[in-house]
């Protein structure tokens, strides 16, 4: 099976990148948009035997490896399987 | 039988592709047309420019190694040894900025530490076109990002270079990196596959589909379709070459290397055929074993992928166990693919089945080369005529002045230097932005002080005199260090050789550089011609840009690069005349780019940077600047910027010349000198000694920049205004 | 005294920290392979900077699980002195070892430049020769160096004068400039509650020679041998003989791993 992870900084976290993508599609005239932030993408192929486990496994490693908790916040969904 | 169009897409003409069936005695097969094809390539067969590149001396009592390897190295005693090369990524820096510029260090850093040195420092000189077009800024920012993400994680400072602006860049970026590298000089090695029945041995990262083809890539011009090529661009790790690095040079000290080449452009066909044809044997590779990131690869894939952070490696049987642990400790894949063979051909198996059997000598000293027509461009004649005009009456030069300093070419390149890690191996003890960069050699007095130089508009005007020019001030800039040139590594960008205008540039610049470096008597140790730097027929200037490395016998002697102390004496070597033709100055003002390249007497330029040699030796210069682009007064506006404290100066002046010209002009061997009073004199008799024209024109302090041209002030402006001007220059344009 | 720098893959200042240390500092120094358990006796950790497995997931974020890393968690219940630099502070704050995060500079670039910081708390192992307020130039080189931490958790650092060094002007004003990164607080350095293990991003072994520009950074490592030579009772062990410095490709790594 293959599960999609998004991580992003937590909204009371400044994120410089995406303000300064916001900029950038203002000066292109892009006005309707009112925020941006940014983020990374995992996306992670598993063992089907992990089925019955991967509402704990995927939270586990995403805290534990993929997101710094401090700064960081996730979520997560089934694409695959 | 290949078609046309095939040959086309291979950028082969019939007639090569026939000398290729007579050397090999058949038709080739795809892969093997593949190979010839990136091996006869501009950028790796000089086809176009062999003939010419004949011209430079080669010679040289500190040189060890010439033209001909990887990179250049000289002699700098204590048992050490200077390894150095420029390379151009300007292709694929316009492609993909970041990872074209990346890649391109990625790329000159295995050239360096292929031969068993270290790097030690990088310095690029970039061009762009002018920063008000946002294509323009986007290119520069991915290029700048580019180099400093694999440079800062590869962990190699970079200590220097360039920043000029164009339009004729605008579509057509140049990204020249040269990096210096510092070996133990009795362990240099060499891309050699001796020893018949030696293993052939494939190290670090995974072959992957990257930039197959990147090395024709380069060698055509740009057309409206160059979109579609983008997938080629090769992407960087600057981890694993970090990785690669230490396992190399692990296994070189350890003694289990006999020879060893870098997979650069062409990959594993150069680095294949090289080693071999360099030591008249063959090899024998099975291409099955090759590692692999993407599957269902094909030969012709396989050989011509430019996956980068690889090398070939050949050593000997009962050494390849222990080169793979070290490898493995390294967290990196070492694989026998092959061996060595003594019938001189490269023969690879695929599949089980033979695909590739060609002679080596045949790929790699056999590319055809061309006496291509040469003809001197109208234009060159037209420009050279244009006669300066008067200096309108109502110019506020003190004005102008202002402008000049704030011009992107000549304001300050913080912006792109401190996305550099400068740092990095504590050794720079003279910061990006000097004349030339310093790095101390850990363990002795001594500091090896290198420079990039290139002034394209001269070299457009007058590609003889460019050449020339951009040679003595590249040495000029190593003097104002203290340091005496050793050697000499260029990179030519042109645009399309097959136009005879571009072929009498490049044949032009060619023999300037040739010149100049035989009249300082320093031999050129390689380097890299970047030919078809154009789109839609537009060429970029002839862009010569040299790199020249030099000694420093004692680092403590080295001037700073601005003012150090009140009232210092101001000492100008060298003649001011009136020559403004392709000045700074004639662009900002009238908005020309004519006249004449200005004039350059060896003699004379020699005699300056001797006279300030000597006098840092003997510790009497407390600041030293050479005069480039915006000419005496802007050069004197830099040494106080520069100045910690925020010195400014009082210069007097009376040359019976236009006191634009006086100010601005751009006329060559001259270099500022700063001392303290009472050292002024010896310093004036040194030069007197010499023959060369020098005086005080003034003393530093103050917190104003003042110049008094025959009684009349015509430059006042206060230190902090013109910093102000010069510093928000560039970061200017970047903010959003 | 010893101390020992760590080498994981990507450190590129692991041979920079040595020779300050050994050459400079005139202290023996061995380095620590990141796949050992072994920390041989050192006396201090020093994590170096570079960019620990390409700093690709999050700077320092992969290196906290290498084996060595295990040992050093041990060395510091203990009271161990562990130093990290740069990525030797993202590390540790990735591990634990220290509170908070780092975010991107807040102009989205590199910076590498020379820059001021402020002692604010001298009474600790690593800033115990230097005087409060003491202004040193040091550079800083990096990409990720702007310090977070939640406002209760800033509150208690503040409190507990867990901030040793901030970014302040050459005055020692902490102007908004001075602040390059966009660090809350302008922290620049942290100490853990215990006071035994300290985070800075500025780089100490860059400033340890007056030829590369400043020796401030001696300040620090002259802390930690001063704290170590009196908590030793005043007992001074002598470096070992200068190794030649890491010009050559045979650097003192390869004969030590």
């Amino acid at each position: 099976m293959k599960v999609r992870i998004l991580v992003s900084l937590k909204p009371s976290v400044l994120d410089p990148q995406g303000q300064a993508v916001k900029n950038a599609l203002h000066t292109l005239g892009y006005q309707t948009v009112k925020d941006v932030r940014q983020g990374k993408v995992f996306e992670i192929e598993l063992d089907n035997t992990v089925r019955q486990t991967v509402d704990k496994l995927i939270p586990e490693i995403a805290d534990k490896v993929l997101a710094n908790p401090i700064i960081e916040k996730f979520t997560w969904e089934i694409i695959e399987g | 039988m290949i078609d046309d169009k095939t040959l086309a897409d291979h950028n082969l003409t019939r007639d090569e592709y026939d000398f290729i069936v007579k050397l090999i005695g058949r038709e080739p097969n795809l892969t093997e047309l593949g190979i010839f094809s990136v091996m006869w390539s501009e950028h790796c067969g000089y086809k176009s420019s062999k003939v010419y590149l004949k011209k430079f001396p080669t010679k040289g009592k500190y040189l060890i190694q010439g033209p001909g390897e990887n990179a250049g190295v000289m002699d700098i005693g204590d048992g050490l040894a200077v390894v150095f090369k420029i390379e151009s990524h300007n292709h694929p820096s316009y492609l993909e900025p970041y990872q074209g510029a990346a890649t391109g260090v990625g790329g000159i850093l295995r050239d360096i530490f292929t031969m068993g040195a270290r790097p030690v420092a990088v310095l690029d000189s970039l061009r762009f076109g002018p920063l008000d077009k946002p294509k323009n800024r986007s290119v520069a920012e991915g290029v700048v990002s580019g180099i400093s993400g694999y440079g800062n994680a590869f962990g190699v400072p970079t200590v220097g270079g360039e920043v000029y602006f164009h339009d004729c860049y605008s579509q057509n970026p140049l990204v020249n990196v040269c990096c210096v590298g510092l070996a133990e000089k009795d362990r240099i090695f060499l891309a050699r596959a001796q020893g018949v029945g030696n293993a052939v041995i494939y190290v670090g990262a995974k072959t992957g589909r990257d930039g197959i083809h990147g090395a024709t890539m380069a060698s055509a011009e740009f057309g409206k379709e160059t979109e579609q090529k983008r997938p080629n661009v090769q992407v960087g790790d600057p981890f694993k070459e970090k990785l690669l690095l230490e396992a190399c040079l692990e296994v070189m000290a350890k003694g289990l290397v006999i020879g060893i080449q870098d997979m650069g452009a062409a990959g594993l066909t150069c680095s294949t055929t090289e080693m071999a044809a360099k030591s008249d044997t063959g090899m024998e590779i099975n291409l099955d074993l090759v590692p692999q990131r993407e599957e269902g690869m094909n030969p012709y894939e396989i050989m011509l992928s430019e996956s980068q952070e690889r090398m070939l490696i050949v050593t000997s049987q009962d050494k390849v166990k222990p080169l793979q642990d070290v490898f493995s400790k390294w967290d990196l894949e070492a694989v026998v693919i092959g061996k060595v063979t003594e019938d001189e051909q490269l023969k690879a198996y695929f599949h089980g089945e033979l695909v590739i059997d060609i002679p080596v000598k045949a790929v790699v000293d056999l590319c055809p080369a061309y006496r291509r027509p040469v003809e001197a461009p109208a234009f060159v004649r037209r420009l050279a005529r244009f006669k300066v005009p008067g200096m309108p009456p109502d110019l506020d030069l003190n004005q102008v002045f202002l402008q000049l300093v704030a011009s992107p070419d000549i304001a300050d390149k913080q912006w792109v230097f401190r996305q550099y890690d400068h740092m990095v191996q504590i050794n720079t003890i003279v910061l990006p932005g000097a004349d030339a960069a310093v790095l101390r050699l850990k363990g002795t007095k001594k500091g090896l002080a290198m420079t990039l130089d290139g002034n394209s508009l001269y070299a457009y005007l007058n590609p003889k005199r460019g050449g020339e020019i951009a040679v003595a001030e590249a040495c000029r800039n190593l003097a104002c260090a203290g340091a005496a040139p050793m050697g000499v590594t260029n990179c030519l960008n042109f645009g399309n050789p097959e136009k005879p205008e571009i072929m009498w540039q490049f044949k032009e610049a060619v023999e300037g550089i040739a010149r100049a470096c035989r009249q300082f008597d320093i031999p050129v140790t390689g380097g890299n011609v970047s030919f078809y730097n154009e789109t839609e027929g537009q060429a970029v200037f002839p862009t010569p840009v040299l790199g020249i490395v030099g000694l420093v016998d004692d680092v403590a002697t080295i001037p700073a690069a601005g003012f150090r102390g009140e009232r210092e004496a101001i000492i100008l070597l060298g003649e001011n005349k009136e020559e403004l033709g392709g000045s700074e100055y004639l662009k900002l003002v009238f908005d020309q780019e004519k006249g004449k390249a200005p004039e350059l007497d060896f003699r004379s330029e020699k005699s300056v940077q001797e006279v300030c040699r000597q006098a840092i030796k003997q510790k009497l210069v407390r600041t030293a600047h050479d005069l480039s682009e915006g000419g005496l007064a802007v050069a004197l506006a830099e040494c106080s910027i520069k100045s910690k404290k925020g010195l400014g100066f009082e210069v007097k002046l009376n040359d019976p010349i236009r006191t634009d010209a006086l100010l601005f002009g751009e006329s060559q061997s001259r270099i500022i000198l700063v001392a303290k009073e009472k050292n002024a004199g010896k310093i004036l008799a040194l030069a007197r000694k010499m023959k060369v024209k020098a005086k005080v024109i003034g003393k530093t302090g103050g917190k104003k920049m003042v110049i008094w041209h025959r009684k009349k002030k015509v430059v006042d402006q206060p230190v902090e205004l013109v910093r102000d001007a010069f510093k928000n220059s560039i970061p200017g344009y970047f903010k959003v | 005294m010893k101390f020992g720098v760590v080498v994981f893959p990507g450190s590129n200042c692991d041979y920079d920290t040595f020779h300050a240390l050994q050459n400079v500092m005139e202290q023996e120094t061995v380095f620590l392979w990141h796949k050992d358990s072994d920390l041989q006796q050192v006396d201090c950790v020093v994590l170096p900077g570079g960019f620990s497995y390409g700093d690709y997931l999050r700077s320092g974020a992969i290196a906290r699980f290498s084996p060595i890393m295990a040992e050093i968690k041990k060395f510091a219940s203990a009271g161990g002195l562990v130093l990290g630099i740069c990525n030797g502070f993202q590390i540790l704050l990735e591990a634990g070892l220290l509170p908070g995060a780092m975010l991107t500079n807040k102009n989205l670039k590199f910076l590498c430049q020379h820059v001021y910081i402020k002692i604010e708390n001298n009474k600790t192992a690593f800033s115990r020769a230097g005087r409060k307020s003491q202004v040193l130039s040091i550079p800083i080189a990096h990409f990720d160096g702007n310090y977070y931490a939640p406002p209760e958790l800033l509150a208690q650092l503040e409190e507990r004068k867990q901030i040793v060094f901030r970014y302040c002007d050459g005055n020692g004003r902490l102007t908004e400039e001075a602040n390059v990164n966009g660090s809350l607080h302008h922290i620049a350095g942290l100490i853990n509650e215990q006071g035994n293990v300290l985070g800075l991003m500025p780089h100490p072994e860059r400033a340890s020679e007056k030829i590369v520009g400043s020796d401030d950074g001696q300040v620090i490592f002259q802390s930690i041998i001063d704290y170590w030579e009196k908590k030793a009772g005043g007992r001074k062990k002598k470096a070992g003989k200068t190794v030649r410095p890491v010009v050559s490709p045979l650097p003192p790594l390869v004969g030590s791993l």
